[in-house]
């Protein structure tokens, strides 16, 4: 058998992305279109009418850059979930129909599997304890016995969703958690705010109204709030992956997701890693947030252990669970 | 003076052998500095959970829960010398003794956990790692993540913690461990069933869990 070409779309929340990847591990595209809200968090309903407005053009772009046609596509993968349920469902009808009119198989992804696989193409890790940071998860998981199991992750809010909330209750522009980053940076005195651990667990809800609190009181710079906001934040989760990290004795430690991307994280992920004798895999950015060459990559290897989607099993799924998911590639 | 061995370095803290302390073969943890977190916050941390913890530990001791006796606590060093228990990690040893030796210490396992419970104790981090079998006990040690609370709230999250322990790790006998864990709770915890039933919502709290 020749090289495979799949092409992957994702569509769990404010990101439409398409994807191509071979078989042989190339990527040939990458493309990511954005929905920004006009004001507010995302709106699912408007974030789907968004993906369906782009769809056709991202599409294009995608299998030009890649230089290929449609008709050079083997099997379809797409992000099945979890999310956003107008978002995923925009992608899924897409999906269908490319497959449909193409006459190829489809492949339903879950959103978490590929985020993790798609880090682990990028950065050479084989088998990394991740942590998956995103406006939408916060989750601490590695391989084990043919799944990914969830070593900690938030029991409310994700830690995303925490940084963009407050961001916009303090007036900072979208996306919030590169304004709080900035602005971090000229900070220096530490505010008390709540640092909620359980476990191998975190909270973020009881920090977020806390630090709205702080804000509203107008005793803080903004400054201050963002870098003390950061600085416990971060350390939870610091401290949560280095729980997990001692707990499975991995060797590499693989930070993704669009959280991932901040630099004070990263120098926290780096001097855990170091600590521990791991490895720190940071998945560049492109590959970090949600796009579709994850989708695409994951759904090639889920496709050569024998996965397929049929029309009648595509419907999406808006609470699946990464532990839910068998992985047979690794296993 | 007799040389310290690194016997363990968990996620939080080192925890060294000290063979010869004052003439007893001692435990020492020490919370070492965390070169991630701002030291601000970081001594902040570590001086309140060294303080909490060795109270704690001596709690549950009065409630007749097995816990190593502190000889020594040092809240700046963030350090705390206690007992040497001999004995082997619950997690290490499930998968090789006996399915009657494993439901028999997973039984008195939740009867202390009821115990510690009912004596106001959430453990705060109860894995099957800060499990010592020693003797037919499970002694109960790392009470770094321990508060006093007999909110139900915290009763839960100690349960599901473990049973996503038994879920994550010892996946092939997930609930035979957690029936007996269970019957030995129940003995010895009135409102076990309250802190039952919330281990269960609070499981269906995580991201994307099916609800009912």
């Amino acid at each position: 058998m020749g090289v495979e070409t799949c092409l992957g779309i994702e569509s769990t929340a404010d990101n439409l992305g398409m994807g191509v990847a071979r078989s042989d591990g190339a990527i040939l595209a990458n493309v990511i279109t954005t929905h920004v809200p006009e004001e507010g968090g995302i709106h699912p309903r408007e974030a789907a009418r968004h993906h369906a407005r782009v769809m056709g053009e991202t599409l294009s772009e995608a299998l030009d850059t890649a230089g290929i046609t449609a008709w050079d596509l083997d099997y379809i993968a797409f992000s099945q979930g979890p999310g956003m349920g107008p978002s995923l469902r925009t992608g899924a009808t897409a999906a269908r129909a490319l497959a449909v009119r193409l006459g190829v198989p489809l492949v339903g992804v879950n959103h978490c599997v590929a985020h993790i696989e798609i880090g682990r193409l990028a950065t050479g890790a084989e088998d990394p304890l991740a942590l998956y940071v995103s406006g939408g998860n916060t989750i601490v998981t590695g391989f084990e016995a043919g799944r990914y199991r969830i070593f900690g992750e938030t029991l409310d809010i994700a830690i995303g969703n925490c940084l963009d909330t407050f961001s916009r209750e303090a007036g900072l522009p979208y996306p919030g958690g590169p304004a709080v980053e900035r602005l971090a940076l000229e900070g220096s005195t530490l505010i008390p705010l709540p640092y909620v651990v359980k476990g191998m667990d975190l909270s973020y809800s009881g920090l977020l109204t806390a630090v709205t609190k702080e804000f509203r009181s107008g005793k803080w710079s903004l400054e201050d709030l963002c870098f003390s906001l950061q600085e416990v934040a971060y350390s939870m989760l610091g401290e949560v992956t280095e729980r997990a990290l001692a707990h499975t004795g991995k060797r590499e430690l693989l930070l993704t997701g669009g959280v991932g991307a901040n630099k004070r994280l990263r120098a926290m992920i780096g001097s855990i890693a170091e600590e521990h004798g791991a490895t720190p895999c940071y998945v560049p950015i492109g590959y970090a947030t949600d796009n579709g060459a994850m989708i695409a990559w994951t759904g090639v290897i889920a496709y050569g252990s024998g996965i397929r989607t049929p029309i009648e099993r595509s419907h999406i799924d808006p609470r699946w669970r990464l532990d839910r998911v068998e992985v047979p590639w690794r296993s | 003076m007799a040389e310290l061995t690194l016997i363990a370095k968990g996620a939080e803290a080192d925890i060294l052998l000290d063979p010869d302390w004052n003439g007893v073969k001692a435990i020492i943890k020490r919370r070492g500095e965390k070169s991630y977190r701002l030291p601000e916050l970081d001594a902040a941390i570590r001086r309140s959970r060294t303080i909490r913890e060795s109270s704690i530990i001596h709690r549950a001791k009065e409630a007749g829960v097995p816990t190593p006796l502190i000889y020594s606590v040092d809240p700046d060093g963030a350090q705390i010398v206690m007992e040497y228990i001999e004995g082997d990690k619950v997690r290490d040893i499930v998968g090789r003794i006996g399915p009657e030796e494993r439901t028999r210490l997973f039984r008195e396992i939740g009867r202390k956990t009821g115990l510690l419970h009912g004596a106001g104790i959430a453990h705060g981090d109860l894995t099957t790692s800060n499990l010592i079998s020693s003797g037919g006990r499970g002694v109960f040690i790392d009470f770094g993540l321990a508060e006093m609370s007999d909110e139900v709230e915290s009763r839960g999250v100690d349960l599901n913690l473990m049973y996503r322990m038994l879920i994550s790790t010892h996946y092939e006998h997930t609930e035979e461990l957690f029936t007996a864990f269970k019957a030995g709770y129940e003995e010895t915890l009135d409102e076990a069933q309250e802190a039952l039933d919330r281990m269960n919502e609070i499981s269906k709290r995580g991201r994307y869990v099916e609800r009912e």
